[in-house]
C-alpha cells in the first residue's frame, strides 16, 4: 500500500494512503479531540470536535473523515481551533438538558471529559431547555433524548455491528432525534436484539441501563473494536 | 390601628426566609407568619423522569441533608419494586442516616445555635455567630466542628463522598463497609462521645440559667409525630408512625407510612412556597404537630441504647406529661447525637455490615411507592407514582420544616406577644425571634423543595399595608 508524507503540527509523518488524518495523528501521538468517532465503526463527521486546519483549505476540515494527501500540512491545535472547539461543545450543551450532577454518566461521559479539556467554565448562549421525554419502555435499556448530541454512534453501532438497523434519525435541525424502527417505542421495536452495543457506544447518558442512578453507568467500548477485529480481521485479541 | 411586623429576611438557618408580625388596634401581637420565599419546583420537574434516578436528584434539594432524600427516595423506589432489601443494606442506609444526624445536629447546635446562648442575646449580630464562638470558645468550636467531620466521614466511608453521594438506590445500596472505613469510623468515636458529653453537660447548665427561654421560645401545647419501632422504641429510618399529644398520651400508633395521607393534610397559605401540614383527624387548628428530635424523644419510650436512654430519662423528667418547649429541641439534638454515636458503635462490631450482598432485583411491581425515613429535621416523606416503564407521573414530597410550619408561627407569636414593646421592632426582639425559629433548625432549601444565604429583614405593616418599621440585617 501507498505510503504518503505529510506534516501535523511541524511534524513530519508518514500514514498510509488509506489513512485519515485523525488516524495518522493518533499513529504520530497527536491527540485530536473526538466526540462521534469510535473506534470499529465507519467515521461521520457529525460532532466537529476534530477539526482542524490544512495549509491550502480556508474551511477547517473534520480529521476524521479526511484522508491524508501527500505533503499535507496539517494543524490540529491553533487558537481558532480551540475557540471553534469551545463553541462546539457550548452549543452541545445549551441545545439539550446536560446536568451532569444528576446524569447517570457523570464522571464517565466523553461530553463532560471533553468540556472539562477545553477549558469550558461557562456557556455563552442561552440553553433551550426543550422538553424531551425519556423512552424506558425497553426492558433492559432507556433513552432519554435529553442527554443525547446525535452523534449517531448508536446508530452505526446497530447497523454496522449488530447488522439490526433498529436505530434510525428523525426530524430535522434542533428537532432531530433519535428513533426505533419507524418511531416505535423501544421496548417494541421488532428488529431490536437487545444486544446493547448501542448503549456501550454512547458518549454521554442519553442511552443507559435500566435501574442507572447517578454516575453509575461505565461502559465497555472495546468491546465493539473487539466484535469488528474478529469479523473482519479475524483477530480475537483478550 | 392594627399592623403587621415583618422580619426578613431571618439569619443563620438553611435558605432565605421572612417573618410577619401582625399587631391588632390595642397595639398587642396577634398572630405571626413565617414565610418561605423561594421557590424549588421539585416535585413537578421531576415528572417524567425514571424512579431510579430519584435518590440522585432528589438528594440535590438540599446541602445539609442530602441523606435523608436519599433514604427516602431509595425507600419508595424500594417499594415500587415491591422487594424487601437485602438486610445488610438496610443496616448500611441506618449507619449512613446515623452519620447524618450527627453532623447535621452538630451544625445546628455547635454552628448556628450556641453562639446564641454562648456569646449572648446582645452580642452584636456579626459576632453572634460560628466564628464569634471560635474566637471565645476556641476547643468548644473546635471540637463541634470536627463532631460534624465525623458524621460527613461515616457519610464519606461509605458513599464514596461527604455531599450528594448516589449510594442507596432502590432495591439497596451500591456499596459495602470496607474495614478501612469501619476502622476510620471507629478509631474517632471516642473524641465523638467527648465531645457529646462536653456539649450535654454545657446545655444543662445553659438551661440552668436559661428558663425563662425555656417558657418562652415555642412552649405551647400541641401534637407530635415520628417514627418508632414496634415497641415504641426511638427509631430514625424505619418504623412506623406514631402521634402523641401534649399530655404525653399516644393518639396514633403504628401507622405505616405509606398510608401518611390519612393522617396528614397539607393546608397551603397564599403567603409562603412552604406548605403547612396538619394532623388529618384534627384539622389544620387543632392539629399542629412538630416533628424533628423534640418529636421523636417525646413519641418514643426508650433509646435503645445505655447513655442516651439515661439522657432521655433526665429529658423526659423536665416536665409533666409531654416536653412542649421548642427551646429544648437543642437538648433532644444532643442526646440523638449520643444516641447515634452508641448505635454506631454497635454496628461496627456487625459482621454483616461487610457482606457484599446488597441490592435486590425487580421491575416495576407497583405504581406506587412510599418512603419514610426521619431526616435530622423531621419525618421526611417522599411519595411517587410511576407509569409502567417506571416514569414518574406524580410526585410528593412532605418534609421536616413544612410540618413544622404551623409550630414556627406559634413560636415567633409567642415570642413577639412577650418581647414587642409597641409598633417599633426592637433588636432584642428580633434576636429572640430569630432564636425562636432556629429552635427548629429549619432547611428552607428542603421545605420548599431556596438557595441563598439567610439573612434577617423585619417589617411593621399597618393592615391597609403601610410599612410603619422596616429592620434589614444582611
Amino acid at each position: 500500500m501507498a505510503v504518503k508524507t505529510l506534516t501535523i503540527d511541524g511534524k513530519t509523518i508518514s500514514a498510509e494512503e488509506s489513512a485519515t488524518i485523525l488516524q495518522a495523528a493518533e499513529e504520530a501521538g497527536v491527540i485530536i479531540p473526538t466526540l462521534c468517532h469510535l473506534d470499529g465503526i465507519y467515521d461521520v463527521g457529525a460532532c466537529r470536535l476534530c477539526l482542524v486546519e490544512i495549509v491550502g483549505y480556508t474551511k477547517l476540515m473534520s480529521a476524521c473523515t479526511t484522508r491524508v494527501r501527500e505533503g499535507m500540512e496539517v494543524t490540529t491545535n491553533s487558537e481558532r481551533l480551540r475557540n471553534y472547539r469551545r463553541m462546539t461543545l457550548e452549543l452541545l450543551f445549551a441545545e439539550r438538558n446536560h446536568i451532569c450532577a444528576v446524569c447517570v454518566a457523570n464522571g464517565h461521559c466523553e461530553l463532560q471529559a471533553l468540556a472539562y479539556e477545553q477549558g469550558m467554565d461557562h456557556v455563552r448562549y442561552d440553553y433551550c431547555y426543550p422538553k424531551w421525554e425519556v423512552d424506558a419502555s425497553h426492558r433492559l435499556f432507556g433513552m432519554d433524548h435529553n442527554r443525547c448530541i446525535l452523534c449517531t454512534r448508536c446508530v452505526r453501532a446497530c447497523w454496522h455491528i449488530e447488522g439490526a438497523g433498529t436505530k434510525n434519525v428523525s426530524g430535522r435541525g434542533n428537532q432531530s432525534r433519535i428513533i426505533c424502527d419507524l418511531n416505535d417505542n423501544w421496548g417494541v421495536s421488532k428488529t431490536c436484539t437487545s444486544c446493547g452495543k448501542c448503549v456501550m457506544a454512547c458518549p454521554t447518558g442519553a442511552l443507559f441501563h435500566q435501574g442507572s442512578t447517578a454516575a453509575e453507568m461505565q461502559r465497555d467500548r472495546s468491546k465493539l473494536e473487539f466484535i469488528v477485529n474478529a469479523r473482519e480481521k479475524k483477530q480475537w485479541s483478550v | 390601628m392594627s399592623k403587621r411586623i415583618v422580619i426578613d429576611p431571618v439569619t443563620r438557618i438553611e435558605g432565605h426566609a421572612k417573618i410577619s408580625i401582625f399587631v391588632d388596634d390595642a397595639g398587642n401581637v396577634s398572630d405571626a407568619e413565617f414565610h418561605v420565599v423561594e421557590f424549588r419546583g421539585f416535585e413537578k420537574f421531576c415528572e417524567g423522569r425514571p424512579y431510579t434516578e430519584m435518590p440522585g436528584i432528589t438528594q440535590r434539594i438540599c446541602g445539609i441533608c442530602p441523606i435523608s432524600h436519599m433514604l427516602a427516595s431509595a425507600k419508595a423506589g424500594d417499594a415500587i419494586m415491591a422487594v424487601s432489601i437485602p438486610p445488610a443494606a438496610d443496616k448500611l442506609r441506618r449507619l449512613i442516616n446515623l452519620g447524618q444526624l450527627v453532623q447535621s445536629h452538630a451544625l445546628s447546635f455547635f454552628h448556628l445555635s450556641a453562639p446564641d446562648f454562648l456569646l449572648g442575646w446582645e452580642t452584636p449580630p456579626a459576632q453572634r455567630n460560628v466564628f464569634g464562638l471560635i474566637t471565645n470558645h476556641k476547643d468548644l468550636a473546635r471540637a463541634g466542628i470536627r463532631l460534624r467531620q465525623f458524621g460527613q466521614e461515616i457519610i464519606e466511608v461509605l458513599g464514596g463522598k461527604k455531599i450528594h453521594p448516589a449510594w442507596a438506590v432502590p432495591g439497596g445500596v451500591r456499596s459495602p463497609l470496607t474495614r478501612e472505613g469501619a476502622a476510620k469510623i471507629g478509631a474517632w468515636l471516642p473524641e465523638a462521645f467527648a465531645t457529646t458529653r462536653v456539649a450535654l453537660d454545657l446545655f444543662k447548665q445553659v438551661l440552668t440559667t436559661h428558663q425563662r427561654e425555656v417558657q418562652l421560645y415555642g412552649n405551647f401545647p400541641s401534637l407530635f409525630m415520628g417514627l418508632v419501632d414496634p415497641d415504641g422504641g426511638w427509631e430514625h429510618h424505619g418504623g412506623k408512625l406514631r402521634f402523641t399529644d401534649s399530655s404525653d398520651s399516644i393518639i396514633a400508633d403504628q401507622i405505616d407510612p405509606k398510608d401518611y395521607l390519612t393522617v396528614i393534610g397539607e393546608q397551603v397559605q397564599n403567603s409562603s412556597y412552604l406548605k403547612s401540614p396538619y394532623y388529618l383527624p384534627l384539622g389544620p387548628t387543632d392539629g399542629v404537630y412538630r416533628v424533628g428530635p423534640l418529636a421523636r424523644l417525646n413519641v418514643c419510650s426508650h433509646m435503645g441504647v445505655p447513655q442516651a436512654d439515661a439522657e432521655l430519662k433526665n429529658f423526659k423528667s423536665l416536665a409533666h406529661g409531654a416536653i412542649t418547649s421548642s427551646f429544648l429541641y437543642h437538648y433532644a439534638r444532643l442526646i440523638e447525637i449520643l444516641a447515634s454515636l452508641e448505635t454506631i458503635e454497635r454496628y461496627l462490631s456487625d459482621e454483616e455490615l461487610f457482606s457484599t450482598y446488597l441490592c435486590a432485583d425487580a421491575g416495576i411491581n407497583s405504581l406506587h411507592g412510599v418512603g419514610a425515613s426521619e431526616a435530622p429535621r423531621g419525618t421526611l416523606f417522599h411519595d411517587y407514582t410511576v407509569d409502567r416503564n417506571g416514569l414518574l407521573q406524580k410526585v410528593n414530597l412532605i418534609v421536616a420544616t413544612g410540618q413544622n410550619n404551623l409550630a414556627m408561627n406559634r413560636t415567633v407569636a409567642q415570642i413577639a406577644r412577650h418581647f414587642a414593646r409597641g409598633p417599633e421592632i426592637t433588636e432584642p426582639m428580633l434576636n429572640r425571634i430569630e432564636h425562636g425559629i432556629r429552635c427548629y433548625d429549619p432547611c428552607l432549601s428542603c421545605s420548599t423543595h431556596a438557595a441563598g444565604r439567610m439573612a434577617l429583614d423585619v417589617r411593621m405593616i399597618a393592615t391597609n399595608g403601610q410599612v410603619l418599621h422596616e429592620m434589614r440585617r444582611e
